[in-house]
C-alpha cells in the first residue's frame, strides 16, 4: 500500500529526513515511535504533502501511483489522512458543510454523484454513534472553540466519516486525558480492517496499550535506526531513547 | 460647441445650470445656500482633501455628465421583478429615479408608519425639525451638492412606540439614456419607542452609460427607539454610489447599520457619520465588502460620542482581489463630556492578490479620560494552516480559499438578526463570492 524508498526532505535548506525507508501493506499497524525532534511529525507532514516541505531524495508509492506527485486534496481522494497533531480552528466553517464538501468533492474524484442529504445525514449519524461523537458539535463551526480532546475526536471522526485506506495519525494522543484517550482509540480499533492501514506517529508507549500495533519503528535523526514488533515498545518505555542514542553514535562515521 | 464646452469644468459649470432648474425647485428654500457651501468646500473634492485622499473622484464629473432634473419612465412589476431580488413577508418600497412608484409598492400600515415622497413632505412636522440639520452636514461637499440639487427620495416616519415587525425593503431603481447624476435624498424618523428595519439596494435599468448617484439619508432615531439599517449594495457595473448617511441618536436608543457591498460597481464610497446626542445609547456598524477588478470601495464612518454611557461597536471586513482599492477610515471622537464611553472598533482585511491595494485608518480622538476604546486593524492572507487542513480533507485548493473567504464573510452576515434578511444577505454573498 505504502512504500517509501530512502526519503530525504528539507525545511528551508535544514535536512530533517535523512533516507526513511518503510513499507505498510493493508490491514497493518504501524507505530513510529521517536524522541523529540527525531523528525516524525515531519514524516507525517510530508506524507500529507505540506508545501513548507521539500522532498530532496527518494520516492514514495501510495497504491501504485507517485504520492509526491499529487497536491494534498488529490493525496485525500486517493486515500490517504492525516490525523492532526493540531487541528485547526475555522470560524465561519460549520463542522457538517466542511464535511459533506470533502466527502463530496473525493467522491467527484472518483467519478461518483454526490451524496443525496437524506444519505448523507444517515452515514453522518451512524459515524457519530460509533465513533461516541457528541451530536451537538456537528453544528458548530469546525473546532472553533473545541478543547483539545474534542479537537482530536473530530479529527477521528472525520476520518470514519471519509474512510481512508492509509491513516497517518500525528501524536494524536498528546493533550489526550485518559478517558478521550480511550475513545479515540476504540474509533480507531472500530474502523480497523484488513483493507486499510494505520501509520500511529507517537512519543509515548501508552497509546499503543489501546491501540496494538504490529510494527514498532524509532525513527532517530531523519533515519528509522531501529524496527520490531510491539515489544520494541515496551523496551523502549523502560529504556528510554538514550541508549538507542548511543548505538547510533557508533555506528555514524566521525566527522 | 461641444469642444468649448470641455474645456469648463463640473464646479464652473453647475452655477448655470443650477439657476435654470434647481433654484426654485420645491419646498426645500435652502439650495441657494447649500450650492454657495458646495462651491466654498472647492466643489468636487481633489485627493488633496484629507477624506479624499486615496479615493480620487473627479474624473467621474466630466462635463458631459448631466445634473437636470431626472425623467421618470414606467416601469412594470416584471422589470422590478427581473432587477430586484425581493424579500418575502417585507413591506416594500419602489424608487424610479428616486421618485416613490405606488403601484410596485407595499406599503407598512399607515397606523404604523407615514411613507411619502420627500417633495410632498414639505408640510410635515418631523420634515420641518429634522431636515438638513444634521451636525457637520456642511462639511461634506457631496451633502452640500445633493441639498442643492435633490429631486425627490423617501420620508418615512415611524410612529412613537410603533413596532414594524416586517422589515421594509427599499428598492432604488435608477433609469438614464447618458451619463448623469442623481442626488436622491431621505429622512428617516423613528420616535419615541418605535423599532423598524429598513433594507435597502440599488439597481440600474438599461443603463447604456454610468451613473452617479450621490445620495444623503438623515436618520433620527428618538429616545429608547431602534432602528436597523441594511446597505445590500449589489448593483450593476454602470453604477457608481456616493453615500452619505447621517444618523443621530437621542437617550437610551439602539441602532444597527449593516453596510454589504457585493457589487459590480465601479466606485462605491460610504460615509456613514452617527452623532450620539443624549446618554446610554447602543451603535452596532458592521460592513462587509468584496472588492475585485479595478474596483475602488471606500468607507467612511465616524462616531460622536457626545454624551455619557454610550456604546459603540464597529466591525468591518473586507476581501481585496485582483488590482482592486479599498478604503477603510473610522472615525470616533470622545467628547469631553462622554464619560464612561464604550467605543470599539475593528477592520479586518483579506488582500488575495499582490496587485491589490487597502488603506485603513482608525482615528481615535478622545477629550474623556474614563472611557473604554479599542481599535484594531489586520491585512493579511487567508491561513496557510487552514487551507492546509482543508485540502487534506481532499477539498481542492480553490474550493478551500472559497470557504475560507466565505468564512471570513459569514462571520459578519450572521450578525444579521432577521432571518429572512440573513437569508438574503448569504445567498447574494454566496453567489458573489461563486462567481
Amino acid at each position: 500500500m505504502l512504500d517509501i524508498k530512502n526519503l530525504h526532505a528539507a525545511v528551508e535548506g535544514n535536512a530533517i529526513l535523512k533516507g526513511i525507508n518503510l513499507t505498510v501493506k493493508p490491514g497493518e499497524v504501524h507505530a513510529i515511535m521517536g524522541p523529540n525532534g527525531s523528525g516524525k511529525s515531519s514524516l507525517a507532514s510530508v506524507l500529507a504533502g505540506r508545501e513548507s516541505y521539500e522532498v530532496t531524495d527518494g520516492s514514495v508509492d501510495f497504491l501504485g501511483k507517485d504520492l509526491l506527485d499529487m497536491s494534498p486534496e488529490v493525496r485525500a481522494r486517493e486515500g490517504l489522512f492525516l490525523a492532526f497533531q493540531y487541528p485547526v480552528e475555522i470560524p465561519g466553517v460549520s463542522n457538517i458543510n466542511f464535511l459533506k464538501t470533502a466527502v463530496n468533492e473525493i467522491r467527484a474524484y472518483h467519478g461518483e454523484p454526490p451524496m443525496q442529504a437524506k444519505a448523507f445525514l444517515d452515514m453522518l449519524k451512524s459515524k457519530q454513534k460509533l465513533m461516541e461523537f457528541d451530536a451537538n458539535l456537528m453544528n458548530r463551526s469546525l473546532n472553533e472553540g473545541f478543547s483539545g480532546g474534542e479537537k482530536k475526536r473530530n479529527d477521528i471522526f472525520q476520518m470514519a466519516m471519509l474512510e481512508p485506506k492509509l491513516a497517518i495519525m500525528d501524536e494524536t494522543d498528546s493533550g489526550l486525558d485518559i478517558d478521550a484517550l480511550r475513545i479515540v482509540s476504540a474509533g480507531v480499533n472500530k474502523l480497523r480492517s484488513k483493507d486499510n492501514a494505520f501509520v500511529i506517529i507517537t512519543h509515548y508507549q501508552r497509546l499503543l496499550e489501546y491501540i496494538v500495533p504490529d510494527f514498532v519503528h524509532v525513527l532517530y535523526n531523519g533515519r528509522i535506526v531501529k524496527s520490531g514488533t510491539k515489544e520494541l515498545a515496551l523496551e523502549l518505555e523502560e529504556k528510554g531513547y538514550d541508549w538507542l542514542k548511543e548505538d547510533i553514535r557508533l555506528e555514524e562515521p566521525v566527522q | 460647441m461641444t469642444t468649448a464646452t470641455k474645456h469648463i469644468s463640473f464646479n464652473e459649470a453647475l452655477p448655470a445650470l443650477f439657476g435654470a432648474q434647481f433654484s426654485a425647485n420645491g419646498w426645500f428654500a435652502g439650495r441657494e445656500a447649500a450650492l454657495q457651501q458646495f462651491l466654498a468646500l472647492g466643489g468636487i473634492p481633489t485627493v488633496k482633501v484629507e477624506d479624499w485622499k486615496y479615493t480620487n473622484v473627479v474624473p467621474f464629473f466630466k462635463n458631459d455628465i448631466q445634473i437636470t432634473l431626472p425623467e421618470v419612465p414606467e416601469v412594470t412589476a416584471a422589470q422590478l421583478e427581473a432587477a430586484a431580488t425581493l424579500i418575502p413577508d417585507a413591506h416594500r418600497l419602489v424608487l424610479v429615479n428616486g421618485v416613490l412608484q405606488q403601484h410596485l409598492s407595499q406599503l407598512p400600515p399607515a397606523a404604523q408608519v407615514t411613507v411619502s415622497r420627500l417633495s410632498e413632505a414639505g408640510t410635515q412636522p418631523a420634515v420641518e425639525l429634522y431636515f438638513n440639520q444634521s451636525p457637520k452636514i456642511n462639511e461634506h461637499h457631496f451633502a452640500q451638492l445633493n441639498s442643492a440639487l435633490f429631486n425627490d427620495g423617501l420620508f418615512i416616519e415611524v410612529k412613537a412606540k410603533a413596532i414594524v415587525e416586517q422589515p421594509i425593503q427599499v428598492i432604488h431603481l435608477y433609469a438614464a439614456g447618458q451619463s448623469r447624476l442623481f442626488n436622491p435624498r431621505h429622512l428617516v424618523v423613528v420616535n419615541e419607542g418605535a423599532s423598524v428595519q429598513i433594507v435597502e439596494s440599488a439597481a440600474g435599468l438599461g443603463l447604456t452609460d454610468t451613473v452617479v448617484i450621490n445620495s444623503v439619508t438623515e436618520s433620527i432615531v428618538a429616545e429608547r427607539a431602534q432602528l436597523s439599517q441594511y446597505q445590500l449594495q449589489t448593483g450593476g457595473n454602470q453604477l457608481r454610489f456616493i453615500n452619505q448617511n447621517l444618523v443621530e441618536q437621542k437617550g437610551k436608543s439602539l441602532y444597527n447599520n449593516y453596510t454589504f457591498t457585493l457589487t459590480d460597481s465601479d466606485f462605491v464610497r460610504n460615509n456613514l457619520n452617527i452623532s450620539l446626542d443624549e446618554e446610554r445609547t447602543e451603535t452596532h456598524m458592521y460592513g462587509f465588502y468584496i472588492a475585485a477588478g479595478t474596483q475602488v470601495i471606500d468607507n467612511h464612518t465616524s462616531v460622536d460620542h457626545r454624551m455619557p454611557h454610550c456604546e459603540s461597536n464597529e466591525l468591518y471586513r473586507g476581501v481585496l482581489l485582483d488590482k482592486a482599492t479599498g478604503v477603510f477610515n473610522g472615525k470616533i471622537y470622545v467628547h469631553e463630556d462622554a464619560q464612561k464611553t464604550n467605543a470599539f472598533q475593528q477592520n479586518n482585511n483579506l488582500v488575495i492578490s499582490p496587485e491589490a491595494t487597502l488603506f485603513t485608518k482608525p482615528q481615535l480622538e478622545i477629550f474623556a479620560d474614563d472611557v473604554k476604546c479599542s481599535h484594531g486593524c489586520t491585512i493579511g492572507q487567508v491561513s496557510e494552516d487552514a487551507l492546509f487542513y482543508l485540502r487534506a480533507r481532499g477539498i481542492g485548493e480553490a474550493e478551500a480559499r472559497n470557504l475560507l473567504v466565505k468564512a471570513f464573510a459569514f462571520d459578519i452576515t450572521a450578525k444579521v438578526t432577521i432571518p429572512a434578511v440573513r437569508k438574503h444577505v448569504e445567498q447574494i454573498a454566496s453567489q458573489y463570492l461563486n462567481a
